[in-house]
């Protein structure tokens, strides 16, 4: 046995990789439960890889098959529903776990230097990602599907000059049709997939080489030399990080002990995740919404139209702007803004442990108003709701141009020498 | 091998032009993958124009019909809602057309060949929503004016004459398809007149 793996090993470093990233991955050891969500996002993106092959099987990708096809899965494919609900419950629980991954690396400083291109990374696997789920909505060629994608297409038509020609060629018609879902159904099992997996891999990469964040925002790997034996990590850690560093005795090998941790986390993820998909797959209208039980019909638009709800926050920013370009620009620059998030924190320390309590209370506000966001996006736009839409968006921004300005000079607590707990 | 000194300005130049030649490769063939997202000529093909019978349209009444994929309102309006149209100019937001989101001969006040009916894309210029037909519970929206179109996507008004409103999402009036009247009771939509080649 010992043999066979030399040989394999000779020729591809499997047990060097496996080692460097994993059993000898220095992982500090306070990751709290805001830890676990990367770990699922990367279970939930192998959920939807697998039902979608699985969906594809029996899916017609056209505009008089597709929602027929759908109904076909749903009632007369063994497991069929099984396999649909596990692929529309798991995009919505992407968009969950994801959110908290986003928010875990805001309140801990995780987008600070060195972390920035990580950050970045992140971002970009989460507009795949809204890109992703998008295109995927329109598959099942319902009312909402329909809709639902005329209103994003138009987004593109705000553009001066060139915008209905953009629209024009997105759509491949003159309306919504066939050819639309053609291609992005090429686009949603193809295409976007690929760019998520390569962004995922790179993302881990960019962690791995600048490290793991913790709850306290102190680096545990120090300059070389600078620690005594004593203080050093006893675990063993692979060379590639301790020739560089030295690593204190805070780290922990992330294989077994961090996932261990996270195995935990996605027992009680399946718990609510197998609620969801077998007593209310459709959310009460959330995740499967009502009007897409009824084929598209471009004569007609639903009584009330909105995108599903990890959508809604940008939605209801959009809304908000009565004038159709500057709310495309708004709501584009709600995503820019978090984007450009290590460069508009100044501050110094990055856990929000250690940090004034006016970045704590802004942090909470921004939560909040994200919050408050979504549920506005999903209402219908009566006056009373787009004066809070306008006021929540004003308080989203604010939390960027607040902590752009009193960050410079953020009186901050002290930080501690070593992890605390 | 030959011993001769490296070149470096030459090596500089070979690595910009083949740079540069290889970008023009990749730039021509880039061309079909980005042009065959346009429409097809099946699709270019497919908009043809519709007759739309309105001898059984009661005043306040209004049909959809489909052209191009898009649906096509024609709207019957009475008296009152004609005049209407001139009492709340001052909340318009181009009261005058002046946007050239209808032919011609439709760049007036009520937008339409005949003051009578009214011929529009139902296509909200926002967002690409068909608004909704309030004949007369538009008030509700706008005070004092009984008869509109409101978008239920982001609320959007229009008028009875599709004009709309200010402060909402929506930047121009409701776009007026080609037209003409075959007879009293036939419309086409799609052609600006009979003599007009598709």
């Amino acid at each position: 046995m010992k043999d066979l793996l030399d040989w394999i090993e000779a020729r591809i470093p499997m047990m060097r990789v496996a080692n460097m990233h994993a059993l000898q991955y220095p992982a500090p050891k306070n990751m709290n439960i805001w830890y676990v969500f990367g770990f699922l996002a990367t279970i939930v993106l192998v959920n939807q890889i697998v039902t979608g092959i699985w969906l594809t099987m029996n899916y017609v990708p056209t505009s008089e098959g597709a929602f027929a096809s759908v109904e076909y899965i749903m009632r007369d494919v063994d497991y069929g529903w099984l396999l649909r609900y596990m692929h529309s419950t798991g995009a919505s629980a992407f968009f969950v776990v994801v959110y908290l991954h986003m928010m875990r690396g805001m309140m801990y400083g995780s987008y600070q230097k060195p972390r920035e291109l990580l950050w970045v990374f992140g971002m970009f696997i989460y507009l795949a990602l809204m890109a992703e789920a998008f295109m995927g909505y329109l598959l099942p060629w319902g009312q909402m599907s329909y809709w639902g994608a005329q209103v994003i297409i138009s987004l593109f038509g705000a553009i001066p000059v060139i915008g209905d020609d953009i629209t024009l060629w997105i759509r491949g018609d003159y309306v919504i049709s066939g050819a639309t879902l053609n291609r992005f159904f090429a686009l949603h099992v193809i295409a976007l997939p690929l760019v998520i997996v390569i962004l995922v891999f790179l993302h881990i990469v960019a962690l791995h080489e600048v490290g793991s964040n913790n709850p306290d925002g102190i680096d545990v790997k120090r300059p070389k030399g600078s620690l005594s034996e004593d203080e050093k990590t006893k675990f063993k850690i692979h060379e590639y990080y301790t020739n560089k560093k030295d690593i204190l005795d805070d780290v922990v090998p992330f294989f077994p002990h961090i996932v261990l941790k996270d195995l935990v986390a996605f027992a009680i993820f399946c718990i609510g995740f197998a609620y969801v998909l077998f007593f209310m797959p459709e959310m009460g209208g959330f995740f499967l919404e009502p009007p897409n039980f009824e084929t598209a019909n471009p004569m007609k638009t639903p009584e009330h139209i909105a995108p599903v709800w990890y959508f809604t926050p940008f939605y209801a920013i959009l809304r908000a702007v009565p004038d159709k370009l500057g709310g495309v620009i708004l709501m584009f620059a709600a995503i820019v803004m978090l984007a450009l998030l290590p460069w508009l924190d100044r501050c110094k320390v990055r856990s929000v442990r250690y940090r004034s309590t006016l970045h704590k209370l802004n942090l909470a506000q921004f939560a909040v108003s994200f919050v408050i966001l979504g549920y506005l996006g999903v209402k219908p736009a009566t006056v009373i709701y787009t004066y809070m839409s306008q006021f929540f968006s004003f308080t989203y921004f604010l939390f960027f141009g607040a902590l752009w300005l009193y960050s410079k000079n953020e009186k901050c607590k002290p930080l501690p020498e070593r992890i605390t707990k | 091998m030959s011993n001769a000194p490296v070149d470096n300005g030459r090596r500089r130049f070979l690595t910009i032009a083949t740079s540069v030649v290889g970008g023009v490769g990749v730039a021509g063939a880039a061309v079909p993958f980005i042009a065959s997202w346009n429409p097809s000529a099946r699709a270019k093909a497919a908009g043809a124009p519709v007759e739309v019978n309105i001898s059984k349209l009661e005043p306040g009444q209004m049909i959809r019909v489909e052209w191009r994929g898009k649906p096509v309102w024609v709207v019957r309006r009475s008296e009152d809602m004609i005049a209407q149209l001139a009492k709340h100019e001052d909340q318009l937001r181009d009261a005058n057309s002046e946007v050239e989101q209808q032919p011609e001969y439709a760049k007036n006040r009520e937008r339409s060949r005949k003051a009578e009916y009214f011929v529009a894309v139902g296509i909200c210029t926002h967002l690409g929503c068909s608004p909704q037909y309030l004949s007369d519970n538009f008030g509700e929206q706008v005070e004092g004016v009984p008869t509109g179109f409101f978008c239920p996507c982001h609320g959007s008004k229009f008028d009875a004459a599709g004009r709309v409103f200010q402060s909402v999402p929506a930047p121009s009036n409701l776009e007026i398809p080609p037209h003409y009247y075959i007879d009293d009771d036939t419309i086409l939509v799609g052609l600006n007149s009979a003599s007009e080649v598709a």
